[in-house]
């Protein structure tokens, strides 16, 4: 056979531990969803009486801290805080009145110096993405839009930094903090956008400053990651030549460990940017404006094409910010022979030059100062559209393909997603409980099958199950189907390097658009309905499968491929016998992210129409039920938590088995 | 071994009354695991079953050595013998478990941390292997950083830094940053750097171990000039015996968290304290290592030919005595006749004792 290592080599199917605990759980589960009828009712559904009102007991907190406490002082001062800033950076961008109550900048001079920043970080590609980008949003009247939505990541953002930055800082230094921190960001980063949303309108009310404070939430955990992995990455003798050359503690961070970690801090920079430009898209539902309230608006209304304009928007903005905050972060000081004038003072003059001029040019024509809301040159009118022709495209899919679209539709649903969907509601919890548990036993020992026991227990008690059943079988359907394509995809591209390549910098740029966006093509075909709620999912869901499949089989070492090779396996042989196993814990940890990436779109998608947690959750939000929503948020949680336990102690346990690291 | 026969006068390389040594540790040990403190309660020392029963290790083990002023000790052994352990343990870059440390006849393990800062400040200064440079200062930043953290102003401090970056011959790099040097170059930043505060007692851990072979001994050279000019206490920690024979006064072998045997290479190699040191020794090329005064007897009127020092090592007579010249007068540092070195004795250092 290829190697040794490869374990499909192993005659017939041995029945090791593991595989007997799966087996034994898997045949528990089924006896008890056959024994259903002769079971207690208990044990099929937790008793309604027993439920605990956790709702109840959470406003119950909440009213306390916010009245009893006299919190509502404090949130105040922070909203009027935030409002101030937003106020000016919005009165700067846009000229509404507030802030400094000052003129605008022209829009000539942002796009302009966009495009030489661009030009300073990246060279011409980077001058031309984001000059390109800023033209488009001024000819296709998307403008005024565009920076309300970036002014509120501008202020949420630096926030978000500095409050990761913050905790993080404080983890690294004190492990009693780290040790509290760590299941916090665990739970934090597993619970959905709307989860945010819902104690920030009870505390602060709903309106711009609202949506900034629930992005800056939603943004700062895994800022806080990164900057507790970056410094806990550091070689020691990095700490120790502070030590040794007499640093004390806060001068060695502030002097050598936080610079060290340089790289690792501006990944979670990054990372806060793009989180905070998919919330504050969302965060349009608790009264943000931009481009994200406006895109809810036409979707409702089913205004595809000026929701595609939209879009477009939102993802060149997504690019630009990505593509700018790396570009910064790849940026390495070299140093000048020579410190003469223009290596000193080059860049900011240039700067200068830009802005001067720009404005100048704006003085003379209005047009370059402010986009009128309609222009006519003569030769074309502004505002550009795209509206037109989309809307005529999604016209002829309802009309020419609607019977097709339909049909299919109607077998998916009859045939498929009601029987599942049926298949998941006649499910005891008990049975749940005991197949999830025995798979988390096998994957990661006592601790986690006690872990994952806790969590289905609290769904059973939580009185929303077939909820949350519903929302299991959306996301296990769409990513059965996921894992489907995405594998044999992944390990497709990942045969040869320029492949992968391509592959993987689709993944990353597909990966920078907000979520919310994925909506947009999947309701162009479909319309509002469970099917394009489950196709918006898998869209979505597919990019990390692939990513680390491509990344999981380029990571094979090479020598073990060219064993296979001289032992004479043919490429087919060489994929199921070397490739597929070694990549196996990495991709394991692709489709574990798949899974969160569904559970967070699914909830998402509740707003066209499902019946599952996330459509409770809009409700809860509608209704600012706190306490419902944040039970409804724990339910999302605990199920992703329940899958990252599992995932990534199977991962572990495979890696630490073939040896690798 | 036939090589015993003159007694080794000193322990200490120089000097004759000996000096208040400037480093010294005690009973010095570092025990990593659970609960390390519990095996020292009541002033208990543990034995190797009750370190292996509770999973502890002994990275560091009952350690004594004293350095003197001025002296190049080298650590030496294989990798994860507790050398690096050993080295923080003195430099207080870690709490050792057990014993003590004296700088200077100060104990280092009772200071407070403002007076620790002070001493490292001032008196204490580290090469890393890996140089552990600051990727966002340029050298004579990286150089000038000590200074910097105790306060002293800009000019003054980057006029020190330029020094020192002369020193170690690099002008010309100042504005470059750790990123664009070679690994050469990087650890004579690391050198600079810690040599700028111009500290006594100098710390090198593995200083050239991630350099290239000829690069590696080039730096040797340029630590042994640099120590011909600046005397400092040195303690300096290699894997490599070479490395170990060309730059050092004395020598520790350690293994396993104990210090083998402490002395100069010639002692390690004529008496061996133990079996390991033996073997660790064996393959050593001795005419190097061994001076003509330990293999030397009393004064004999049938030497003839060119008197060679005591000090010379056996490599520089041992082409004449094979080449046929049976006895050779041996001269002190003054040219005084102290004794005469016979064939036989150095073909046995040549070749082994008969
Ligand atoms: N922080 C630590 N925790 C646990 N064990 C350690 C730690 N540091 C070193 N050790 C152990 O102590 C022993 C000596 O390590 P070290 O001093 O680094 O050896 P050397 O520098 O000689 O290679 C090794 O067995 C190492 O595994
Ligand atoms: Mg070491």
């Amino acid at each position: 056979m290829a190697t040794a290592t490869a374990p499909a080599a192993a005659p017939a199917l041995v029945l090791s531990r593991p595989r007997l605990i799966v087996l034994a759980a898997l045949l528990l589960a089924l006896a008890l969803l056959l024994l259903r009828p002769m079971l207690p009712d208990g044990l099929v559904r937790w008793p309604a009486a027993l439920t605990p009102d956790f709702a109840a007991w959470i406003n119950g907190v909440f009213y306390f801290v916010q009245e009893d406490l006299g919190l509502t002082v404090v949130t105040r001062a922070v909203a009027t805080l935030v409002e101030w800033l937003l106020d000016v950076v919005r009165n700067l961008l846009t000229g509404e009145r507030g802030g400094f109550n000052v003129e605008p900048v022209p829009w000539l001079t942002v796009a302009a110096l966009v495009t030489a920043l661009g030009a300073y970080l990246g060279g011409l590609r980077l001058a031309v993405l984001g000059g390109g980008t800023f033209l488009y949003l001024a000819l296709f009247g998307q403008w005024k839009d565009a920076m309300l939505t970036l002014s509120l990541v501008l202020v949420a953002a630096p926030a978000a930094v500095l409050l990761g930055l913050l905790l993080g800082v404080a983890a690294y230094k004190r492990a009693w903090f780290e040790s509290l921190l760590i299941p916090l960001l665990n739970l934090f980063q597993s619970l959905p956008h709307f989860a945010y949303l819902i104690p920030v309108v009870v505390f602060f009310g709903i309106g711009q400053h609202a949506g900034a404070i629930a992005t800056v939430m939603f943004a700062a955990p895994p800022m806080a990651r990164m900057t507790l992995l970056g410094l806990k990455g550091l070689a020691p003798s990095v700490h120790e030549a502070a030590l040794m050359s007499g640093c004390t503690p806060r001068q060695s961070l502030r002097h050598v460990e936080v610079p060290t970690a340089r790289d690792a801090l501006m990944v979670g920079v990054n990372q806060v940017i793009m989180q905070c430009l998919a919330m504050v898209v969302i965060a349009s539902f608790i009264g943000a404006s931009g481009l994200g309230y406006k895109l809810l608006l036409r979707l409702q209304s089913l205004k595809i094409g000026q929701a595609f304009e939209l879009g477009v928007s939102i993802v060149l903005l997504a690019i630009v910010l990505d593509r700018f905050s790396r570009a910064y972060a790849a940026k390495k000081p070299v140093h000048a022979d020579r410190v003469t004038f223009r290596t000193r003072w080059g860049w900011p003059l240039i700067m200068a030059g830009v802005l001067l001029l720009t404005w100048g040019l704006a003085a003379l024509w209005p047009v370059l100062w402010e986009m009128p809301r309609h222009l006519d040159l003569g030769f074309v009118r502004l505002p550009l559209t795209l509206a037109p022709p989309i809307d005529a495209l999604v016209d002829w899919i309802t009309t020419d393909l609607f019977n097709a679209l339909q049909a299919f539709r109607g077998w998916l649903l009859l045939t498929v997603l009601i029987p599942m969907r049926e298949a998941y509601l006649a499910l005891p919890w008990t049975a749940v409980l005991v197949l999830l548990a025995g798979l988390a036993f096998a994957a990661g020992g006592v601790r986690s099958a006690l872990l994952v026991a806790g969590f289905v227990l609290f769904l059973a008690l939580s009185g929303w199950w077939d909820r949350a059943m519903i929302t299991a079988y959306m996301v296990s359907f769409a990513d059965l189907v996921v894992i489907a394509v995405g594998l044999p995809l992944g390990l497709w591209l990942g045969q040869s390097a320029r492949r992968a390549g391509a592959g993987l910098a689709v993944c990353d740029t597909l990966q920078t658009f907000p979520s919310f966006v994925y909506l947009i093509p999947v309701i162009m075909l479909f319309q509002v309905n469970d099917v394009s709620a489950i196709a918006a999912v898998m869209v979505y869901a597919i990019i990390p499968v692939v990513r680390y499949t491509i990344e999981g089989v380029r990571a094979v070492p090479s020598t073990l491929e060219e064993a296979a090779l001289m032992s004479g396996a043919n490429g087919l042989q060489r994929l199921w016998n070397v490739q597929l196993p070694l990549a196996l814990p990495h991709i394991m940890v692709g489709i574990n992210q798949t899974v969160m990436f569904s559970l967070f779109m699914v909830i998402i998608a509740a707003f066209i129409g499902t019946q599952d947690l996330g459509q409770e959750m809009m409700r809860a939000l509608s209704d600012n039920d706190v306490g419902k929503g944040l039970v409804l948020g724990l339910c999302v949680a605990v199920m992703g938590l329940t899958v990252d336990e599992i995932a990534s102690s199977w991962s572990a346990r495979r890696r630490r088995e073939l040896g690798i690291v | 071994m036939a090589a015993r026969a003159h007694e080794i006068e000193t322990a200490l390389p120089r000097g004759t009354a000996a000096p208040p040594p400037a480093l010294r540790c005690e009973g010095l040990w570092k025990v990593f695991g659970a609960d390390p403190a519990t095996l020292f309660r009541n002033g208990g020392r543990p034995d190797a079953d009750a370190l292996k029963a509770g999973g502890y290790i002994a990275a560091v083990n009952d350690v004594s050595i004293e350095v003197a002023a001025g002296e190049i000790l080298i650590v030496m052994g294989l990798s994860g013998s507790g050398k690096s352990t050993l080295i923080r343990c003195l430099a207080r870059l870690i709490d050792s478990t057990a014993g003590r440390v004296e700088v200077e006849g100060r104990n280092l393990l009772t200071m407070n941390e403002k007076d620790l800062i002070e001493l490292r400040r001032h008196k204490m200064g580290m090469v890393f292997q890996n140089f552990a440079l600051l990727p966002h200062k340029t050298v004579l930043d990286n150089v000038a950083f000590p200074l910097q953290m105790r306060g002293m102003g800009g000019r003054e401090r980057l006029k020190r830094a330029r020094e020192m970056v002369t020193l170690v011959g690099l002008e010309g790099r100042e504005a470059y940053f750790p990123r664009e040097l070679s690994g050469g170059q990087q650890q004579r930043v690391g050198i600079a750097r810690s040599l700028a505060v111009e500290p006594d007692i100098w710390f090198l851990d593995e200083p050239f171990s991630a350099l290239d072979p000829l690069i590696r001994r080039e730096m040797q050279d340029e630590f042994l000039r640099l120590q011909r000019m600046l005397h400092k206490t040195i303690v300096f920690i290699t894997h490599d015996f070479e490395e170990a024979l060309r730059l050092a006064d004395r020598i520790v072998i350690m293994r396993n968290g104990r210090a083998e045997q402490v002395g100069r290479a010639e002692e390690l190699v004529l008496n061996p304290a133990t079996e390991y040191v033996a073997r660790f020794t064996r393959e050593v090329p001795r005419a190097r290592i061994v001076t003509v005064r330990s293999v030397m007897d009393a004064p004999d009127g049938a030497a003839s030919g060119r008197p060679v020092p005591a000090s010379a090592r056996i490599e520089a007579v041992a082409r004449r005595m094979i080449e046929g010249e049976e006895t050779v007068p041996v001269v002190d540092e003054g040219g005084a006749l102290v004794g005469s070195v016979r064939r036989g004795r150095v073909l046995d250092v040549l070749f082994g004792a008969a």
